[in-house]
């Protein structure tokens, strides 16, 4: 039994707030005069995985592109690490929403530039290039030009890509919405294993909310532009590992579904009504 | 590819063309003082082909074509790259550069053998301005059409300056600057050949204004012959150099499929 001293240990510990990694403050984008975003506020924790979902046109992308450093703020900061976001960021890793391989270079190749530009020795690229392609499902492919490849097969060997690196950060513009809805739920459930073996922070753009509650620990809404911000804040409570096919099934997410749904789908209304 | 059916074809015509020719020559519809007999030019030709002397001509045009090319493409690839990089210098020198290439290129050969003298160094000069320009602006736009996702991965990825230049800018703009290659070849022939015409004492042009200097249309009908044959063997040595360099692409058969 219990003596009155083991009470003291029982006491909850209180846990410490996963560190913040990036850290988005009153963030500002204009394009000229027209501002797409304003007072963006966003932390994302270390080893958490953030899903942003908002109507077509909000500035998603924009957000994204301010965190890696290709577009300057007009207002406000970011910052990785505690360090502030200037130019072009080498520690973050980004799944581009369109096709960023190079066509002149081989899937393997294309793994490895990363770990070239960072000086590494060609044969321990080689090999952890090959290792990532395996990974990936890809062994077999490693010659292969891009043009000689599957849309899904070039979206792999994008994150092998990206993900070589060990990005602190890793981003990712709709990375699975060009894909058929087989390929994408297969390679939603290996980004998660990829991501569980090696939690790094993640923030996932989508227009899919199923894959935003899916994959994410929080989906973050933003309101339709111009001057969108973000608008809603929702924890995910699902347990992990989890099955990705199976996890719709579960009341927790029907729930969750439905309350961000009423959030976004009043901003998809705006959007649309803001387009007439 | 071409069937055996569609070579039969091109046989055929060339058969005919040359056949027609001779046919009309020899019936007297066609005055052998302007249109030689095709079998007269053969002859020429062959004539040629023996003597040793043709081949310094030979040599000549080749050697005027080769530097002429190797020099004007090399200016105009690292010009092209240089502006295609800077906007500012490209917005510039966009007026001279303009200008420049405004000017009929036959006008400067006096000026050219005047500076630079009869050998082939003003024959030179003359297929440098030819083929510069045309690399140039194939360049200038081969770098400016970069694929920006491309572009933005790779420096997301860590690449330098000199890296991205390497790894991206030269390979995105290589079909252009290739198919711009196989355009300034003739270009470059162009510019020999009219330097030779305009004053020299070797070359294929030379031979031909001599031929002309005589009163010999059949010398100048196998010496633009022998150009032509000259210039389609450079195209196939160059069509070979392509399927090499550029493995990546696909092929135009797929392509058209896809
Ligand atoms: N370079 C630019 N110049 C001017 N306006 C721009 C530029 N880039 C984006 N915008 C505008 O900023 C807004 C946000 O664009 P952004 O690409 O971030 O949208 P998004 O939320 O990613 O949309 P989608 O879901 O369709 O990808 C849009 O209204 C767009 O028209
Ligand atoms: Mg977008």
């Amino acid at each position: 039994m219990l003596n009155p001293r083991s009470r003291v240990e029982l006491e909850p510990v209180p846990v410490a707030p996963p560190q913040t990694k990036v850290a988005i403050e009153g963030l500002k984008m204009a394009f000229g005069d027209y501002v797409a975003v304003r007072d963006v506020n966003l932390r994302v924790g270390d080893g958490e995985f953030l899903a942003i979902v908002g109507p077509t046109g909000c500035g998603k992308s924009t957000i994204l592109n301010a965190i890696a450093g290709l577009l300057e703020p007009s207002g406000g900061s970011v910052s990785i690490g505690g360090d502030p976001v200037a130019g072009v960021q080498r520690r973050i890793g980004y799944l581009f929403q369109q096709e960023a391989l190079m066509p002149w270079k081989t899937a393997l190749e294309n793994v490895e530039i990363g770990l070239t530009f960072r000086k590494v020795p060609v044969d321990d690229r080689r090999a952890q290039a090959r290792a990532w392609l395996a990974k990936v499902g890809l062994r077999g492919m490693e010659g292969r030009y891009p043009h000689e490849l599957s849309g899904g097969q070039r979206k792999r060997v994008q994150m092998a890509q990206a993900l070589i690196t060990r990005p602190e950060v890793i981003l990712m513009d709709e990375p699975f919405s060009a894909l058929d809805i087989h390929t994408r739920h297969l390679m939603q459930s290996e980004l998660l294993a990829l991501w569980q073996e090696d939690r790094r922070a993640v923030v996932m753009i989508t227009h899919d909310l199923e894959e935003a509650i899916s994959l994410a620990d929080r989906v973050c809404v933003l309101s339709a532009g111009p001057e969108s911000s973000v608008v809603g804040d929702f924890k995910v409570t699902l347990d992990r590992p989890r099955d990705v096919a199976e996890i719709k099934l579960e009341p927790e997410f029907t729930e969750l579904y439905r309350d961000i749904w009423s959030t976004l789908k009043r901003e998809v209304e705006k959007s649309h009504a803001y387009a007439k | 590819m071409p069937t055996r059916n569609d070579r039969l074809a091109q046989l055929l015509l060339v058969v005919v063309f040359f056949g027609g020719w001779q046919l009309a020559t020899t019936v007297g519809w066609l005055d052998t003082f302007f249109f030689p007999k095709p079998s007269d030019i053969a002859i020429q030709i062959a004539d040629w082909i023996v003597s040793p002397d043709f081949y310094k001509h030979l040599f000549t045009t080749l050697s005027e074509t080769v530097l002429g090319y190797v020099i004007g493409t090399g200016l105009g690839v690292g010009g092209g790259i240089w502006l295609g990089l800077s906007p500012r210098a490209a917005f510039v020198l966009d007026p001279f550069i303009k200008t420049l290439n405004a000017i009929p290129r036959v006008v400067l050969a006096p000026l050219f053998v005047l500076w630079l003298g009869l050998g082939i160094w003003s024959k030179v000069a003359l297929a440098v301005t030819l083929v510069f320009f045309i690399t140039f602006f194939n360049v200038v736009q081969g770098v400016r059409e970069v694929n920006p996702a491309v572009l933005a991965n790779a420096r997301i990825l860590g690449a330098s300056r000199k890296e991205l230049l390497r790894h991206v800018y030269i390979p995105a703009a290589a079909s252009w600057i290739l198919s711009s290659l196989r355009t300034s070849v003739g270009f470059a022939v162009v510019g020999a050949v009219i330097g030779e015409y305009l004053g020299a004492s070797a070359g294929l042009g030379y031979l031909i204004s001599q031929a002309q200097g005589n009163f010999n249309p059949t010398g100048v009908f196998a010496g633009i012959l022998i150009l032509a044959a000259f210039v389609l063997l450079i195209d196939v040595v160059l069509d070979f150099v392509e399927k090499r360099l550029i493995t990546w692409r696909p092929k135009v058969e797929q392509a058209r499929a896809t």
